[in-house]
């Protein structure tokens, strides 16, 4: 049966059909959806860790246990999750394992542009790219299979464009795998330097036992169409260099990308009068080419940023301009909001009405730092709102005149541990979490505070005003809030900040995007008080615009949160129609 | 025969179920097809896009500039960001609803006049309508997708029975009436 399905939906389906048993990840876009989609198979297990190191050694543990295994991430997360990627590679697995990380050229929903190959180089573990739906289902079987003979995890690299691009996959019946009999091996499985060393010899011994198999491999292709030009690409590159040279080229297409294929590269180049190395990111298959010191071309010609595409392609390499209509004037951006209702804009707005240094982090909250809240200084990774905070208190001492926000999903990942560090090094300062009761930016999943597993069984939530105090911050200084109610947030905010300990502000309610969550009518604004002052408009609110000198909300978007009324000094906006 | 098509519009405003019927219509036609969305940060009301992509055989999944059959768009200014991609004699299906940036919100930028009449003045064919009305009308705002694939009836040229059977695969029995009245409605309005 054939079936148009997403890249990520067709992993899962191939975890499926591979008869694997658990699957651990943290959620990442464009990664989330392997899975959720895995999830709904009842046959695997599987689950939303906390983080991504977390997520990891679950999977390892599963598979030293005998059962295939899976965890998920996007390239960010296998820097969490580099401690124990690098293990696996001298434990090895018992049951299959793959790693799958999807990379995101151009940055569609990232703090930067990472090249998730060079993981696998440096942790010298084998890294497979498929270029579409149908590959990512056929390569994410094969990924298991090899990675019970050669006894190693696999890496599976996806990339925004093979993620959340659907095409046509062939589908087949589950292959169910007993769990495999496990064996104790403490030179095996106890790292420490004396078995280690023995293992490092394995390493690389069955680096090289995959680089012969690269050559003669199902993922590698080679099409062979001319002598003129060689093309040497993987995952989605192929794709548009194909719909670029069509038949006037010849192509490799590396599907192991990593341990390179060297007797079939040196091949296929001295085939080919000029070769030209196609990738996305980092020269990592062009710089391994001259390595070997064949003449090819790549970087020269292509950006290192950005996502290709067939137009880029075309541009750069035939110098072919693409030929369309534009009106004269200019469109104005529409960079993405909080959505109407969103329980995080109001302390924005107070943050930036009370002049504060703002640690910020990574979720939908991070958009409190777009115009016009404008309430962020730093945004770095997962976690540092906090610890990064407490950094910039010990050099400024300005505990008065600054916070740390965070998400619940983002403290749960890795907020925490900064938090402990504050109270045991005798820090005073002041972390909001901004508690939505889900993981919003990624789509909706649930964590450990939302009460719910990915199956949607009901568990126990943890509650964050617990960790707060078994890190050790006192009892009267963890202030739980409604962060709709402005006047109750201001007040919170700037007792705390001038308490000389450490606090914890936890401002609880849930997303609005959230199904349980009950929208009130639109509300309105009375143009006769209305004098058109625009306090209204500094929270931001898209419902909220400006005509003929007056307010006016959209009643199709207005969710009737409460927040504007506010801000009005005219009591001008009222609820009903 | 193969067509590029690209669904834009703003972020939440739910064009999944738009590229859901293209993709099954164009199956049931028995194309190779490849559709691309975008999750993630622009879903939080950013501006967003879909490639649907049709024909013997598909190699990249994305549609550059220039090389759009039709455009069909959920919001109106939307429309005018992506009318580079559209090619020469395509065609643009428009929602003429109007959902201010936040530039515009916050007075850094003006919502641009006109812009039917501007996309028109270029030479470019434009097919517009108020879909929220037309959905209002068979008996849901959610109906709006459902509306714009009739009002692209025409433009994309597949029987009319592939059509509503795509529509009848993609949307839950009991909207199926509601959902078959905005096509319907689109379909006239398309005619005009
Ligand atoms: C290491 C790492 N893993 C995953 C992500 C993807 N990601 C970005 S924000 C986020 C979590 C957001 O949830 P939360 O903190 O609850 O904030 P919300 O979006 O709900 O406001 C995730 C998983 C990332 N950027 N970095
Ligand atoms: S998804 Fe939820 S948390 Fe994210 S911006 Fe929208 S309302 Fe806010
Ligand atoms: S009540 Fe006001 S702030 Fe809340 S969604 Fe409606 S217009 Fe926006």
């Amino acid at each position: 049966m054939k079936k148009l399905m997403l890249g990520n939906e067709a992993v899962a389906r191939g975890l499926y059909e591979a008869g694997v048993k658990l699957v651990s990840s943290y959620p990442g876009t464009p990664s989330t959806e392997v899975t959720e989609a895995a999830a709904k198979y009842e046959e695997i297990y599987a689950e939303w860790a906390p983080n991504e190191k977390v997520a990891l050694e679950v999977a390892l543990g599963a598979a030293i246990g005998g059962g295939r295994s899976f965890c998920g991430m996007k390239h960010v997360g296998l820097n969490v999750a580099a401690d124990p990627l690098f293990i696996t590679a001298y434990t090895g697995v018992n049951g299959g394992m793959v790693i799958g990380v999807a990379d995101d050229p151009g940055m569609h929903s990232s703090q930067n542009e990472q090249d998730s190959r060079h993981y696998a180089r440096a942790a010298k573990l084998p890294i497979v790219e498929p270029s579409d739906s149908g590959e990512c289902l056929e390569f994410t079987k094969l990924a298991y299979e090899y990675s019970e003979k050669f006894d190693t995890p696999f890496i599976l690299r996806l990339n925004t464009r093979v993620s959340h691009s659907q095409s046509l996959v062939e589908l087949s019946e589950r292959a169910e795998k007993d769990v495999k009999p496990y064996e104790k091996s403490v030179a095996k499985h106890v790292m420490m330097p004396a078995n280690a060393r023995g293992r490092h010899v394995v390493v690389e011994d069955r680096l090289k036992e995959l680089s012969a198999f690269a050559c003669d491999c199902p993922f590698n292709k080679v099409v062979d169409n001319n002598t003129k030009l060689g093309i040497i690409t993987s995952g989605p590159s192929y794709t548009y260099a194909l719909e670029v040279f069509g038949d006037s080229a010849s192509y490799l297409k590396l599907g192991l990308v990593y341990p390179f294929a060297d007797e079939l590269i040196k091949d296929f180049a001295a085939k080919h009068e000029r070769v030209i190395v196609i990738e996305e990111l980092d020269p990592f298959i062009e710089e391994h080419c001259k390595a070997l010191g064949l003449n090819v071309e790549g970087k020269n010609l292509l950006p290192l940023l950005g996502e290709f595409s067939q137009e880029l392609i075309a541009e750069k390499l035939l110098d072919k301009s693409a030929e369309f209509t534009a009106l004269d004037e200019a469109i104005p951006v529409r960079p993405p909001v909080l959505c109407p209702g969103c329980p995080h804009r109001g302390i924005f707005y107070i943050f930036k009405k009370l002049g504060l240094y703002v640690s910020g982090d990574i979720g939908c909250y991070t958009l409190g730092a777009a115009a016009p809240l404008s309430a962020m200084d730093t945004t770095l990774c997962m976690g540092a709102s906090i610890s990064a905070l407490h950094g910039y208190n010990k050099i400024r001492g300005e505990e008065n005149k600054s916070v740390a926000v965070i998400g619940d999903s983002t403290f749960m990942h890795s907020g925490m541990t900064g938090l402990v560090n504050i109270t045991y090094n005798k820090g005073n300062s002041t972390v909001v979490i901004v508690d939505n009761s889900i993981t919003g930016m990624t789509g909706h999943q649930q964590n450990p505070c939302t009460g719910f597993t990915l199956k949607g069984e009901p568990v126990h939530g943890i509650m964050l005003e617990n960790i707060a105090r078994a890190a050790g911050v006192a009892d009267e200084h963890i202030r739980i809030v409604d962060p709709n109610n402005l006047k109750e947030v201001e007040k919170v905010l700037k007792e705390e900040l001038n308490s000389g300990t450490p606090s914890v502000i936890i401002c609880r309610k849930p997303c609005a995007l959230l199904k349980y969550v009950k929208h009130e009518p639109a509300l309105k604004v009375d143009t006769d008080k209305c004098i058109g002052c625009k306090a209204c408009m500094k929270i931001g609110c898209p419902c909220i615009s400006v005509v003929n000198g007056k307010a006016k909300i959209d009643a199709t978007l207005c969710v009737g949160c409460g927040l504007c009324p506010q801000m009005c000094p005219k009591d001008a906006i009222k609820g009903g129609m | 025969m193969g067509k590029n098509i690209m669904i834009v519009g703003v972020g939440g405003q739910g064009s999944l179920l738009a590229s859901r019927i293209l993709g099954n219509a164009v199956m049931l036609e028995g194309y190779d097809v490849k559709v691309s969305e975008v999750h993630g940060m622009s879903q939080r009301g950013g501006s967003v896009v879909t490639y649907v992509k049709f024909g013997e055989s598909v190699a990249s999944p994305v549609i550059c500039k220039g090389e759009a059959d039709i455009i069909m768009s959920f919001e109106l200014l939307e429309a005018a960001r992506w009318l580079p991609y559209l090619k020469k004699d395509g065609t643009i299906i428009t929602n003429t609803q109007q959902i201010n940036p936040m530039p515009v919100i916050t007075g850094a930028a003006e919502y641009p006049a006109d812009l039917v009449e501007k996309m028109r003045a270029k030479g470019v064919n434009v097919i517009a309508a108020d879909a929220l009305s037309i959905a209002r009308e068979a008996g849901s705002e959610k109906a709006v997708n459902v509306a714009l694939i009739g009002l692209m009836s025409h433009a994309l040229g597949f029987d009319r029975d592939t059509l509503v059977k795509a529509i009848k695969m993609s949307v839950p029995e009991k909207f199926l009436e509601l959902n078959m009245k905005a096509f319907e409605l689109g379909e006239a309005g398309s005619a005009q």
